[in-house]
Order: structure tokens, then sequence, then C-alpha cells
């Protein structure tokens, strides 16, 4: 009888197994071969990564346009940053915190707006985004230090023993939240809800019409992008241990944005595709420091030209 | 009217009861009662605009009648959101077909099962037993439709990539694995060649003796008199006949009603 | 009073700005069904052309054409200028995505955004520029208690003839109908023989060359212009699109003057570091119970 374990080739994996082994060797690797400066452009490429999961959770599995989604990881940055400079409440404590009030935002932010359609939903997710950041701006209550933000944040502890505090730590600490996500992503995926949600982006009305509470489920997507989005702005802002408003601006959603069209929208790799190119761009073209947006967003008009699927886009079917 | 003692059952499972919906100055459907019997086959049928897909359309939530009442096993439904109606047993296909076209045709059905599993967040990122059982029951059960409606070998493929006769057998299953008690079809027969039609005839039959209700709508006379048990007619939003097939098929007012009124005949009135 | 009535005046002048700018947004959006995100950018070119022009040809243009004459052919030069990069961007940027469907055209038209704008920034430096005080009419006039300026008069002037030559073309034209219809219901448009190609053409010259129009009058109003300024006023202008309803250009119009009304009033009744909230919040506001905007259509969709 075949040995159903022992692939064709008559190793011991699968020829994606093993790819993606050598990936979590490179990943595991990576930290120690290289220096400080370049660890965390790999943290922030793990930002990039959560946040882009996160809105591909409402643009790819939805597909709602979101261009506000800086808006929930500006909430997310900001409860850490108040919460735990005015009331010294414990980093890591506050990583779910973050997550339940962006999440709570979203719910009650996108109650109302949740039945627009597409491009007027886009047109207010903008409108959020920047009323959240010129309310940061505006310090409501002496509470958001204005223009220059929160700063003397700590760093993610577990009493004095367990301190995450350097780059090397927040490393793997991001990576290990980005790797949660993606499994928990993946499983959604193929789950009840990621139907419902794929069925709602192809055809609202059939989906209603087929027992889905679309708005239900709309919802759900935004709060729990919200969510993740709030918990990426929690390590965010204890690893820059300061907060201002000009980190979350409509850049920022654009950004967000690319990264789930360019890598491909509803598909996880696609996403972290995306990231690595949003995160690396700047870094690749350094030396072209002024032209660098310029060419930034040619890339983006030639990439909807000859890929408008994205990198790595979503395939279904053959299972 | 005796003719009412020929109906299939007594039970009625869908009822309309002087419903009227308008639209800005017109008034689609109006005053409209309606009976579909448990187990029976019921066709709607009428001239273009007389107001079915808008009495489909209320009857399954999309609109909210400006009067009259919807019920469904005795239950008044009216007013209901489209998903809830879905619950309660009610499933419908449409005229132009809306299927999730980027999804493979399990996929599509396996969403018809979707208000029967009540897996949540944490049972689908923990895969909790509860959530696999209910995962491989969604499977079975669109396994089981897909192979009653002939597509198995399709199932992987993506919907939009099927013969436009095949999408509409996928609709149809789709809609079967919502578990209704009542099947709302919207022009099911149309763009299929005779020998799909045909098909279809059979198809529908064999569910109607699986205890489903049908709820038809029709422009395929064929269809509306090999299969039908029962037959309403609608002209300008209101029901002007209805009966056995035969009945329906040879009364003036229905004939009138879809080739116009003719000056000139001199008989042929009721 | 007179203070209402001045706020009126600047509240109209600001929203005559945002009028001019949501009918380019308008138009192409009502056809194309996409959000020309580099709009804004368009206008904020059309801006600094004008500057250019004036500065650098201030000897030659006020020896030859005066004051108004200089400022004239300023608008002339931008307007001519932004026709042809408008439509240079749709060839490029927009023609070949829209095979690809609505998404990649958003992409698509962020990306020219952010090109154009660092384009600006790139040629013309990053820090703010300044339209001089010699090319600017400094003439203030005194009614009673109201205290206007005459570039203020003239500006809501001009802006109202430009929105009423508009208007006309749009409503009592065979070529303004086209438009309209081709905003409704495109596929129906093009079976009834109406050549796409030149609304096309039309919208991507005319919306462009009003925007640059409208910069001008800004730097002119408030002197200092950025290269970011096109992603406000881009924002505000849509803002007012969607407020008069989409695809509806007389309602992009009013929207826009209810915006900078708005705006004005917000500012000084309110705050003005809170006005752009303000502003913002009336948008979702009017959305939530007036869903196709203040004057649009209520569009059933077809089961």
């Amino acid at each position: 009888m075949e040995d159903t374990r022992i692939s064709k080739s008559g190793s011991f994996f699968s020829p994606q197994q093993g790819a993606l082994f050598a990936v979590l060797g490179i990943f595991i690797i990576y930290p120690f071969a290289a220096n400080n400066y370049y660890i965390d452009v790999a943290f922030f490429f793990g930002t990039y990564a959560l946040l882009g999961l996160s809105l591909n959770i409402v643009l790819g599995e939805v597909g709602l346009f979101d261009l506000g989604h800086a808006g929930f990881y500006a909430i997310g940055a900001y409860t850490t940053a108040i919460l735990n400079t005015k009331f010294g409440i414990p980093i890591l404590v506050l990583l779910p915190v973050s997550a339940i009030s962006a999440a709570l935002f979203a719910y009650l932010v996108c109650s109302p707006i949740i039945h627009l359609r597409g491009d007027y939903l886009c047109i207010v997710t903008i409108g959020m985004g920047e009323i959240v950041r010129l309310s940061l701006i505006n310090n409501p209550f002496d509470l958001t230090g204005g223009p220059n933000g929160v700063f003397g944040i700590d760093f993610p502890s577990l009493g004095s023993f367990f301190v995450i505090d350097s780059s090397i730590e927040y490393y793997f600490f991001i990576w290990i939240v980005v790797g949660f996500s993606i499994l928990s992503l993946i499983r959604l995926q193929n789950s009840r809800i990621g139907r419902a949600w794929n069925c709602i982006r192809e055809d609202e009305v059939a989906a209603n019409a087929n027992g889905i509470n679309v708005r239900h489920y709309k919802l759900l997507a935004f709060v729990l992008g919200a969510a993740m989005a709030g918990i990426a702005g929690n390590i965010y802002a204890s690893k820059l241990m300061c907060v201002s408003p000009e980190s979350f601006s409509f850049m920022e959603s654009c950004l967000m944005f690319c990264i789930v069209l360019i890598g491909g929208m509803g598909s996880i790799p696609g996403v972290l595709i995306g990231a690595a190119v949003i995160s690396l761009f700047p870094e690749i073209f350094r030396p072209f420091a002024m032209y660098r947006m310029l060419i930034f967003g040619t890339v983006m008009i030639l990439m909807m030209m000859f890929r408008p699927g994205g990198v790595w886009p979503r395939r279904r079917g053959g299972i | 009217m005796a003719e009412a003692d020929l109906r299939t059952t007594d039970r009625a499972i869908l009822e309309t009861r002087k419903l009227t919906k308008v639209f800005g100055g017109l008034t689609a459907v109006n005053n409209f009662d309606s009976q579909v019997r448990e187990g029976e086959i019921c066709s709607l049928i009428g001239p273009n605009g007389a107001g079915k897909t808008t009495v489909f359309n209320v009857v399954t939530g999309i609109y909210k009648p400006e009067g009259g009442s919807v019920l469904f096993n005795g239950k008044d439904i009216t007013g209901q959101k489209p998903h809830q109606i879905v619950s309660r047993g009610i499933a419908r296909t449409f005229q132009n077909i809306r299927l999730f076209s980027n999804m493979t045709c399990l996929e599509n059905i396996m969403a018809g099962q979707h208000c029967r599993g009540s897996a949540g967040m944490w049972g689908s990122i923990f895969r909790t037993s509860r959530q696999k059982k209910e995962e491989q029951h969604i499977r079975e059960v669109a396994e089981s439709r897909i192979h009653q409606v002939g597509l198995w070998d399709s199932r992987h493929e993506l919907a939009k990539n099927i013969a436009y006769g095949s999408q509409r057998m996928l609709e149809i299953a789709r809609a079967l694995a919502t578990e209704p008690g009542l099947l709302a079809l919207d022009e099911p027969s149309s763009g299929l060649n005779p020998s799909e039609t045909e098909d279809l005839m059979i198809f529908l039959k064999s569910l109607a003796k699986e205890n489903f209700s049908i709820f038809l709508i029709e422009h395929d006379m064929n269809v509306v008199m090999g299969i039908s048990d029962w037959v309403i007619v609608m002209d300008e939003g209101a029901r002007i006949a209805e009966g056995r097939p035969e009945t329906v098929y040879n009364n003036p007012k229905v004939i009138e009603a879809y080739l116009g009124y003719d000056d000139q005949q001199g008989d042929g009135e009721s | 009073m007179e203070i209402v009535l001045e706020q009126t005046i600047n509240g109209l002048t600001i929203g005559s700005f945002y009028a001019l700018i949501a009918l380019g947004y308008s138009m192409v959006y009502g056809v194309l069904k996409l959000i020309n995100f580099a709009h804004g950018d368009f206008f904020t070119l059309g801006s600094y052309l004008g500057y250019t022009v004036l500065v650098f040809g201030s000897a030659f243009l006020t020896a030859h054409c005066g004051l108004w004459g200089g400022i004239i052919v300023a608008m002339v030069i931008a307007a001519i200028c932004l026709a042809l990069v408008g439509i240079t961007v749709e060839r490029l940027a927009y023609r070949p995505i829209y095979p690809a469907g609505r998404l990649p055209a958003v992409v698509s038209a962020l990306g020219a955004s952010i090109l154009l704008q660092n384009a600006i920034m790139v040629i013309w430096g990053p820090r703010y520029q300044a339209y001089p005080a010699s090319v600017i009419p400094n003439i203030h006039i005194q009614l009673g208690d109201l205290h206007v300026t005459l570039l203020q008069i003239v500006i809501l002037v001009f802006s109202f003839l430009l929105m009423g030559i508009l208007y006309y073309i749009i409503q009592k034209t065979l070529f303004g109908s086209a438009i309209r219809a081709a905003a409704l219901d495109r596929d129906t448009a093009s079976l009834m023989g109406i050549n796409f190609n030149k609304v096309i053409f039309f919208i991507f010259t005319l919306g462009p060359a009003l925007g640059a129009i409208t910069g001008v009058m800004v730097g002119m109003y408030y002197r200092q212009i950025s290269f970011t300024m096109g992603w406000n006023y881009g924002l505000k202008a849509f803002t007012a699109t969607i407020l008069g309803g989409i695809g509806n250009l007389p309602g992009a119009m009013f929207g826009g003057l209810i915006l900078g009304l708005l705006e004005m009033f917000g500012g000084v009744y309110i705050s003005s570091s809170w006005k752009d909230v303000f502003v913002f919040l009336i948008l979702i506001l009017v959305l939530i119970f007036r869903p196709n905007g203040l004057f649009g259509e209520k569009l059933a969709e077809k089961v």
C-alpha cells in the first residue's frame, strides 16, 4: 500500500511545505545576521503586514472600499499611548484594550453608514480617517498632545524579567503576532464566515437572498479589521515610544490600500508581498529621496496596467 | 369556486393578502390575493410588466409593501428582511441569474447552507469540534445537491465559467441548500434550449415529490402547462384569473391580457 | 449683521472654488464612475503655473497687458496646459485600466495623484510659494460697515459667470445632454450614437482647465500655495459632489457653495480648528439620511 506521507519526489515533505520551512528558517535566522537598522526595517515590514492583513478583511474579503483604515490604527496607538503615559497601565495589558477600543470605535462609527454604496462608503471612510486625524491634532480635553503627540511610552513587559526593548525582541514580537493572525485568517477564509464575506463581495443582493445577514457580516469585517489595526497601533506606539498624528494620515490609509491591491485582494501571501514592497520601497529608493514618491506613483499605475489582479492573486477552485 | 376543490392540498404554505406595492406614481402590485398550497407547483403568469417579479420581491423581503400582508406557514412575514425570510423557509432564484461568479460551484451551494449553520468567529478560528461537524455537514449537503443537479464534475469550476443552462441549475441547487419549504423560481427556463427545458421540468416535478412547494414565474407555456398544479394570472398588478392550467389557458380574459383586446373580435367574451 | 454678510461673501467665495473643482470631479465620476483623485492636483498644478507666469513674466505682462490682463494671461496659459495634462493623464493612466475594473482604476487614480503631487514638489520645491503682492489688486471697498475687497467681488462674479456658462452648456445644449446621458447610463448613451470619445475628451480637458483657472484664483485670494493643497481642496470638492448627488452636475455646483458657507460659518461660530471636522460630519450625516445626496435622485435597483 502506498505510504501517503511520502510525496512523488520521494521526500518526506511536499515542495510547498519545503518552501514554507525555508522561508520560516530565513525569518528566524535573519535578525541574527542583520544589524539593528535592518532588523527595524523588518519590524516595520511586520507592522505593514499586520495592517495589510487587517484591511484585507474589509477590502479583500468583503470588497468594501475602506480608505480610512489609518483611523483605526490611530485609535489603537493613541489608546495605548494615553492610557500608558497618563495611568501607567502596562503595554501588554493595553494590547487587547487597544484592540477593543478600535473595534468599538469601528462598531459605533460604521453602524450608521454600513449600508452605503461602494463609492459613497469610500468617501465616508476617507472623511472618518480625517476626522480622527484632525481630532488628534486639536488636542481635545488635553489628551492627545496636539500636533506633537504623546511621548514617553513604555516597553511591553511582564514583570521585570520579560521586557521587550531591543530591535530583535520587537522583531520576533511583531512577527509572532503576524503569524497568529495569518493562521486565524486562513481558518476564517475557509469557514462559514469567510464564505459569507466572499458572497457579499460577489453579489450583496444574492447574498441576502440566500440567508446571509449582509449588514451583520460587513460590520463584523470592519470590527475585526479595526481590532487588528488597533493591535498594530499598540505595538507601533511602544516601539516608537511616541505617537503623533502625522503617522496616521490619508497617505497611510492609501499605503494600506495599495498593499492589499498590489499584493492581491483577499490573498494572504499577496498581502505579505505587498507589505514587503511598501516597506522596502523607501529603503531601495533612499538615494533618490526626492523622486521616491514620484516613482511610487508611477509604479502604482504600471502595476494596475500590467497586473491588476495583484502580484499573488487569490486562487480559488481545484481544492 | 368548484375549481378550488381540485387543488392538490388544503394547506396554504404561502399566502398574500391584499398585497400592494407602489413605486412613485406606479402601482406595481394592486391588492393581490394569492395562495400557494403545500406540495404543489403553482405558476404565476402574465404579460410583461404585470408585476410578477415585484410580488416575488415583496414576498422575499427585498421590497416592503405599502399595504397588505404576506403569510408563510400561517405566520406574518411582511416587511421582514430577506435573510430572515430565508431562515423561515423561502428560497428564491433570479430572472437574471445571480451567482457568486468568482467562487466555485460547490462554494456557491455551501453559501446556501449559511443560514442553517451557526459557527461564529471563535469556532471558526479555533476549529472546535462543533464547528468541524457543522462544516462537514455543510459540505455533505452541498455535495449531495450538486450531485442532484448533475454538476458534480464542475464542482471546483468557478461559477462564471460553466454553461448557462448549468448556471440556472446551480442557482436552484443553491436555493435548495437553504433547506426551504417554498422555492420561488423567477423564469427558470429563460434562456434554456428545449432539451434543457425538458430536464428542468422533470427536475422540478421530482422536487415537488420531495415535498418542496414551488412558486414559479414563467413565460414558457409548455413549462406552465407541463408541470403546474395551479396557475395564477396577473395583469397590471392584479390577479385576473386562476385555476388548473387547462382552464386558465382557455380563459378569454387571459388571452386578452396577453394578446391585447381586439375590437373586431366578435366572439370570445366571457 | 455686516459680519453675517461678510462671512456669507467669504463663504460663497470659498464655495465657488469648491464648486468649480467639484464640477470637474462630478463630470468624471458621473461618466466613468471613477474618483479622479488626481483632479485636486490638476488644480494645484494650475495654481503653480499661474504663479510661474505671473512671477517670471511680470515685466512683460505689466508692460503689455496691465494688472488684470496679466491675470487673464496667466489663467489662459494655465488652463491650456492643464487641458493637455488632463487628457494625457486620461490616455496614459486611466484608459488602459478601464477594462480591469473599478478597484484597479482607483489605485491608478491614487498613483496619478501621488505622481502629479510629487512632480510639482520636484519642480517647484517643497516649500510654500506665494503669489507676489505686485500682481494682485489690493483695492478695498467699504459699503457702510461692510468691508470687502475688489478681488473678492471679481472672483465671485467671475466664478458665477463660469458656473453659469457651464450650467448653460450642460443643461441647454445638445452636447451637454450627451454628457448628462453618458453620466446616467453609459451603455445606452453609446447605443444612442453619443460619441463617447468626444465626451471623454471634453471632460478631461474642460474639467482640468476649470481646475487650473480656480487654482489661479485661489493663488490670488490666499497668496500662499503648496504642493499638498490639492488633497484638501480635492476632498472637499468631492464632498461637494456627493452632497449634490453623484452625476448631478448642477448639484455639484450647489454642493460646493453650500460647503463653502458651512465651512465659513462653522469656522466662525464653532471653532476654526474644528471646521474641517464639522464639514466632514455634515457630509456623513447627509449621506446617512439622504444617501443619494441633497439633490440626487433615488434610483431603485432593478432586481
